[in-house]
């Protein structure tokens, strides 16, 4: 245990040997783009449960540990190749939050796709990354994009220009490796998809080994106008790694962005994202699965902001709880002033497969338009035994009906994916996973099945 | 031997004592028909025949082609031939019809150890079948029972029977809140089922089923035992008389 003095005394240390030698060091705004995130992240420490933001998650896990920064470090292709996923327009391994070119496979792509890893594009083409970067995610708000904010140096680069249209995934992989000493990294990726471009990029976060990590992620998306992007997040690391991940969304007129999160790994995660519809008549999905078992803690939070008028954002979120793992789910809609005829929907189901399981669902609407559409709501249920005996009785096993009516579960979170090597990625992804979730308990132990009248609590509000 | 012996059979459900002796001895081939009013045990049998749990056998035995089905579970009855159509088909969002068809139908190949069957032989099986219960083939693509009427869900339940060829079929109130249209179509599917290898246990409230299927015997289930068993001309005396002089005569009131 350290005193929070000690605490941020480690991270300065970190942060006074990166800025002499990070990649953009010798860049004014950069330098001070870092300075004055560092000085922030000083200031507000890191959140506590007092913090409404925070009420159902505590970081004192993540506060306490001394993590070292992660140095560059390479990979054998063989230790790579399950993690492989074919269809990708181009795949770029990131190592420890390092961009590894020998590992990467990027080819062939469509005139006016580029993608890099960000330090070496800071170095090259430093004018397009200042352009963007840090000009999206709040430091002010938030103690972890603070963090990220001074210690960005590397990530994935993506840009795609005007009226170009990519069918197939961008694809950025990030391993953590098993290290003696706890490493944090905390890698920020800027995608920027300019008007009437359209394009889908897949975030996927596993881990080699099984040692302490920190991976405190942040990546800014810009959709210009008429943009059509489809964004993935894949958590799936083991369950000591901490993963905090930021998605920060700017949307332009009639950009059209769907944010799909799946959460399967880690032990303690918190996955924000934060679209803010910026112009007229934007569309905004958001579609998320998690799915825990064990201590996993995993924690949603969700920052709509309607700041113009005619826009339509949709939040689905499903979650399966088994063991003593425990689920949040913060809906947030922020509508502003002028932000009429704002349609904002929120729709947060959950599973809890144990006693012991727990889901925290809590949403928060502010709306300060006046001729908007907001609804919300919630339900807490579990396996229903009439329909997993319909199963058996027509000759499935117990433990094949409740991975199937697991997936069924998890499908609606699929169903709203559109067709595409990601979705096809993330499939398998949750078979697998479901596979070995229902497989790990022999059958007839103590599970809670039931009519679910008596457990099952709902909600449905209209505001 | 006989496909199924019902021997003494009692069953409790929340502390109530529900099924309190039944014997009933059904063939290969036989049409069984039990009738009796509300809450007499009915779906209580068809329920523990096709293994669930909930319900607590307190005595008697039933033996399935010479094996103790009360030593089988859900699954395991159902591979070993053991069908139960539901009263009230469940409803199951995100499971696709043709897909968990296949699913049974594989698990039960599985089970008999033969090969899968994969989607390309399923198919014309499966529309062949679909064609017998008149059922639109869009249907298959959604989910189970999910939006389906209720004539849907009955005719569903016998799609399933017809797909997974039974020994043993149990139909419980397939008939009940079916139009006439409906219940000719259930009926005839049923009917083409029949063979000499296979036995139907028809679980009804209505004498009206029994015009269009037509059985070798008929039980009156009351109050937790069959009181009286015959042929088919016994359900007509039930439409006729009612439930209950039937109890009466067998217990008659003092004065």
């Amino acid at each position: 245990m350290i005193t929070a003095t000690e605490q941020l005394a480690t991270y300065l240390d970190s942060f006074t040997e990166f800025q002499k030698r990070a990649a953009g060091h010798d860049l004014p705004w950069l330098r001070r783009l870092r300075d004055n995130a560092f000085a922030r992240f000083c200031e507000v420490g890191f959140p506590t449960t007092h913090d409404e933001d925070w009420r159902f998650t505590s970081v004192s896990a993540i506060a306490r540990m001394p993590f070292e920064l992660a140095g560059t470090q390479t990979l054998a292709e063989d230790e790579l190749r399950q993690f492989r996923v074919p269809g990708a327009a181009c795949q770029l391994v990131f190592v420890n939050g390092h961009f590894v070119r020998e590992l990467s496979v990027i080819e062939k792509l469509p005139i006016g796709v580029k993608v890099n890893g960000l330090a070496e594009e800071i170095k090259s083409n430093s004018v397009a990354v200042e352009s963007h970067l840090g000009r999206y995610l709040n430091t002010q708000r938030d103690a972890f994009s603070a963090l990220n904010t001074a210690f960005a140096e590397d990530g994935g680069y993506v840009h795609v220009r005007k009226g170009t249209v990519l069918e197939a995934p961008i694809y950025l992989l990030f391993i953590s490796t098993a290290s003696d000493r706890p490493l944090m990294t905390h890698p920020r990726n800027l995608i920027v998809i300019e008007q009437e471009a359209q394009a889908t990029v897949v975030e996927d976060y596993v881990s080699i080994g099984e040692s302490t990590a920190f991976c405190n992620t942040a990546t800014e998306l810009v959709a210009g106008e008429n943009a059509v992007v489809s964004h993935y997040m894949l958590e799936r690391e083991h369950q000591k790694a901490f993963n905090i991940s930021t998605l920060r969304i700017q949307q332009e007129r009639s950009a059209n962005v769907s944010s799909h999160s799946v959460l399967l790994g880690g032990g303690l995660v918190r996955n924000n994202v934060h679209p803010v519809l910026a112009g007229e008549g934007g569309e905004c999905l958001i579609n998320g699965l998690f799915i825990g078992n064990g201590h996993q803690h995993l924690d949603n939070y969700m920052l709509v902001e309607h700041a113009s008028p005619h826009c339509g954002s949709r939040q689905f979120y499903n979650g399966i709880l088994d063991d003593h793992a425990h689920g949040v789910f913060h809906g947030r809609i922020v509508v502003h002033k002028d932000a009429q005829k704002t349609d904002a929907k929120q729709t947060n189901r959950n599973l809890l497969l144990s006693d012991d399981a727990q889901i925290d669902t809590k949403p928060q609407l502010e709306i300060y338009a006046d001729d908007v559409k907001c609804t919300h709501g919630a339900t807490i249920g579990q396996i229903e035994e009439n329909a997993l005996f319909y199963l058996r009785s027509r000759g499935i096993d117990e433990v094949s009906a409740r991975k199937l009516l697991l997936m069924a579960f998890a499908s609606e979170c699929l169903d709203r994916m559109s067709a595409s090597p990601a979705r096809d990625h993330v499939e398998k992804l949750i078979h697998e996973y479901l596979l070995r979730l229902t497989a790990a308990r022999p059958e007839n132990q103590d599970r809670r099945t039931g009519v679910p009248t008596p457990h099952t609590r709902n909600w449905e509000e209209m505001g | 031997m006989s496909l199924l012996e019902i021997k003494d059979l009692k069953v409790r459900v929340d502390n109530h004592d529900i099924l309190k002796g039944i014997n009933l001895t059904v063939n290969p081939g036989e049409v069984h028909s039990i009738m009796g009013p509300n809450g007499s045990g009915k779906s209580t049998l068809a329920q523990v025949l096709a293994r669930r749990e909930a319900y607590e056998v307190t005595g008697g035995q039933i033996l399935y082609n010479g094996k103790d089905l009360l030593e089988m579970k859900a699954e395991d009855a159902a591979c070993e031939g053991v069908f139960l159509a539901f009263q009230y088909p469940v409803e199951i969002p995100g499971i696709g019809n043709a897909y968990f068809l296949r699913s049974a139908l594989n698990a039960i190949r599985k089970y008999h150890g033969l090969d899968e069957m994969d989607a390309m032989d399923f198919l014309p099986f499966f529309r062949e079948k679909l064609k017998l219960l008149e059922m639109d083939e869009k249907l298959m693509n959604r989910s189970v029972n999910e939006g389906f009427s209720g004539g849907e869900k009955k005719r569903n339940e016998i799609l399933q029977m017809a797909v997974l060829e039974p020994k043993l079929a149990i139909l419980d109130e397939t008939d009940s809140g079916l139009d006439i249209d409906a219940l000719k179509i259930v009926a005839k599917g049923v009917n083409s089922l029949r063979s000499p290898q296979r036995a139907m246990i028809v679980v009804t409230h209505y004498q009206r089923l029994l015009n269009y299927i037509v059985p070798d015997f008929v039980h009156v289930l009351v109050n937790g035992r069959i009181v009286r068993s015959g042929g088919p001309e016994l359900a007509l005396e039930l439409e006729d008389k009612g439930y209950v002089d039937i109890e009466d005569a067998r217990q008659p009131m003092p004065a």
